[in-house]
């Protein structure tokens, strides 16, 4: 893809350069002056380094040749995590790897993505600068290039240090039709892998929990996973993909249910879940099904294709653990039920307000 | 996980149930009741149910914490927090409790109040210690299990001369509640009023406080057999086959199921502290329940400093429940969550407008998360669709 890749942003030189050891954010920095554009200039237009954002305009211009029939999907994620750094991420990488995946659940290419940064004023520069920097590492990683940004800053005491929105759009091929109203009674349910890492990260990070092995964040893009089970699968076996984020596996079962009029038996034995991760739910008193996930995908595909399905994904580094772990039913009520490992039965519900830990 | 998945075996789980299944006798019912919301989170999770004869049934007590608090005391919290400025610390399951005027902790959160999630009461001393500025109340509530750490806090808080630190404290008592259900005013009067219950799986982590002893008077007093049982569902299923056994041999004793952590008289140190900082009220309302003499602590006179009620000079004024609520007929095990005209209807745990429904812990909540599959019909799992997708899909959503 190209884009009218223009003249270089024009240099400018600042008496003083930004002091990323210890300077702070002050509201100037996002008043639109000259101290607001050399935040840009020394900040992100060099973590991002693209052409589109060095063109210094306001809006990137993307020259798409999407082939007959091709569509683009779009999608938005606004990220308020807390703390902003924990085990195996932060807002910035997560922030890059959240809206990929939303793009990337409809079976779409990542091609590029925006971001909008909301700073609390006194937020430190250094935390800023690494968090940028980490944010432009995981979209090179995931080869999808920020190309258009803004930056507004907030009073002191009306943010949480740093908010940071992000847009996506990707290319969904000619004939692709994965939806979460594809389901249907029969096929399988699949999950790429152990479920939880990333709540129990958080709030390990939060409660100060400490385990013998360090529990980290699964945040992830997961476009090369999902690229290769498309790739490799007959067009039309997949019906449904979805990164079971907020509200965990149990939340985005249930929202496949509704919105494809179906029911679900899972089984309980089959759902992955590291052992640190089981502890850490116990000791907080909350249900796994209901932690969150930042790098794993729900796949409802024919019965007849899990099998290969399952092969593919655990080929790659991101599925090493996938599982099928259910099969979807024809229950009018659309309930996700589950056989549980003790031999009994359950509803999976929706998550019911945030997950509180119970005193018991 | 070590020293967990096995007592949650399957195939353990099996063999129990089908010596259940042998040894209940036929043309008799089995009424147990679970007094703790721990066992009957375990049930519901589980799905202990599917695994018992159907002569078994078993009945949902009082013993969640959050659902037999009253309003009024919801409402003396909400109340200090939002007109006294206090940082007010309490447990995460507390902040859903429906209070007064479509009011609850986290509502009052969301008004301004500063209404703080705490693990431990520890933690509130801890926020108490790095806010001197500011008074801190620390809203204990719960059983036995979370009585000690609250004594513990009162008397350090005192040690420490922590001026700007103070505890509601709506702390319960297990056996007071328990012989309140086998002998209310009107049990003896109409059937209905209370259920008839063949015998009780005792609490756990109370237990593992009190001891098992505290039972051993009304067993016998009432002849009712109590058996001690771990919250995991192993331990439920096997106190399960223990009540069985004791009813079909005429006996009502008090059995530890529980031995890997209670003993008979329990933590004595735990013990002491509680009954150095704490002390009986005369009387004390239990949502469900109504008044009950001597089932409820406050503080001693001599950390008087300490206790919220006396430093804000709180009063308690008794809030009535939703007319069509049936919480209080869930609580005393008289009806199921099913025979509420509210419950899955306005009642839910996005919306909760009972107690039982809000904790997970909660007959209601239990029921609607876990198990309300039950109530209809029971569907099939059909044959596969083949690949590749003939029907048209409809328009993609996001």
């Amino acid at each position: 893809m190209t884009s009218n890749r223009g003249e270089d942003r024009p240099r400018r030189n600042y008496l003083r350069p930004l002091d990323f050891r210890h300077g702070r954010i002050d509201m100037n920095h996002g008043g639109g002056g000259r101290v607001s554009t050399q935040l840009i200039d020394e900040l992100f237009v060099p973590a991002f380094d693209n052409d589109w954002l060095n063109c210094g305009n306001d809006a990137a211009v993307l020259d798409l040749h999407l082939p007959e029939g091709h569509r683009l999907a779009m999608a938005t994620d606004a990220h308020v995590i807390s703390p902003l750094e924990f085990p195996g991420g932060d807002i910035g990488s997560l922030a890059v790897h959240g809206t990929i995946n939303d793009v990337v659940m409809l079976g779409a290419a990542p091609c590029h993505l925006s971001a909008s940064f909301i700073i609390e004023e006194g937020f430190a520069l250094a935390d800023l600068k690494r968090i940028v920097t980490s944010m432009a590492a995981a979209s090179r990683q995931a080869a999808v290039p920020i190309v258009a940004g803004d930056t507004k800053v907030v009073e002191r005491g009306k943010g949480d240090g740093l908010f940071i929105s992000t847009t996506g759009i990707g290319v969904v091929p000619a004939g692709r039709r994965i939806s979460g109203s594809g389901a249907r009674p029969g096929d399988a349910i699949l999950l790429s892998g152990t479920i939880g890492d990333h709540g129990v990260a958080i709030m390990a990070t939060r409660e100060s929990l400490t385990f013998d092995t360090t529990v980290e964040s699964d945040s992830a893009a997961l476009h090369t996973l999902v690229a290769e089970l498309l790739d490799a699968l007959p067009e039309g076996a997949v019906r449904t993909l979805r990164d079971p984020t907020r509200g965990g596996l149990a939340s985005t079962l249930n929202e496949i249910a509704r919105q494809s009029g179906i029911g679900m038996q899972l089984d309980e034995t089959a759902i992955p879940i590291k052992t640190q991760v089981a502890a850490a739910c116990e000791l907080l008193g909350l249900d796994p099904l209901y932690v969150a996930n930042e790098g794993k995908c729900v796949i409802i595909c024919a019965a007849d294709q899990a099998d290969r399905a399952i092969a593919i994904l655990q080929a790659h580094t991101l599925g090493r653990e996938a599982a099928r772990i259910g099969t979807v039913t024809d229950d009018p009520h659309g309930f996700v039920q589950m056989k549980t490992g003790f031999g009994g039965a359950r509803i999976v519900d929706w998550m019911a307000g945030e997950p509180l830990p119970r005193i018991c | 996980m070590k020293f967990i998945d096995e007592f949650r075996d399957g195939t353990l789980a099996a063999r129990i149930a089908a010596r259940l299944a042998a040894e209940v006798e036929t043309g008799r019912d089995y009424r147990f009741m679970e007094f703790c919301g721990g066992h009957t989170h375990a049930i519901a999770r589980y799905g202990i149910t599917d695994l018992l004869p159907t002569q078994v049934r078993m009945i949902h007590g009082p013993g969640c914490p959050v659902c037999v608090l009253p309003i009024g005391r919801i409402d003396q919290a909400i109340r200090l927090a939002l007109t006294r400025d206090v940082m007010l610390c309490t447990y995460g399951d507390v902040m859903r409790v429906p209070a007064s005027d479509g009011l609850s902790l986290q509502r009052a959160k969301g008004r301004g109040a500063d209404i703080r999630m705490v693990y431990s009461a520890a933690d509130a001393l801890e926020l108490a210690r790095l806010h001197p500025e500011r008074d801190v109340v620390f809203l204990a509530i719960g059983f036995e299990t979370t009585t000690p750490p609250t004594a513990l806090v009162v008397r350090q808080a005192s040690l420490e001369g922590l001026g700007n630190f103070s505890v509601l404290c709506n702390h319960v008592l297990t056996p007071s509640a328990i012989a309140h259900i086998l002998h209310s005013p009107d049990a003896d009067l109409a059937g209905e009023q209370t259920a008839s219950i063949d015998g009780f799986i005792g609490p756990a982590h109370v237990s593992i406080v009190i001891g098992y002893a505290p039972y051993e008077a009304f067993a016998h007093d009432y002849r009712k057999p109590v058996v001690i049982a771990g919250f995991e569902p192993l331990d439920v299923m096997q106190s399960i086959l223990m009540l069985v056994r004791q009813v079909n041999q005429g006996r009502f004793e008090v059995e530890n199921e529980f031995t890997r952590a209670v003993s008979r008289h329990g933590n004595q140190a735990a013990q002491a502290i509680i009954d150095e900082v704490l002390e009986r009220r005369a009387t004390f309302e239990w949502r469900g329940l109504g008044d009950v003499p001597h089932s409820a602590l406050q503080i001693r006179e001599p950390y008087a400093a300490f206790d919220a009620e006396k430093k804000y000079a709180l009063d308690f004024s008794s809030v009535a429940d939703h007319r069509q609520c049936d919480c209080g007929a869930i609580l005393r095990g008289v009806k199921q969550p099913t025979d509420c005209r509210l419950f899955a209807t306005v009642c839910t745990p996005e919306n909760p407008m009972g107690s039982c429904m809000v904790s997970s812990e909660g007959a209601c909540a239990a029921h609607y998360s876990y198990g309300r599959f039950r109530d209809i019909p029971v569907v099939s799992t059909p044959e596969p669709a083949s690949t590749p997708a003939t029907a048209t899909t409809p328009a993609q959503t996001a």
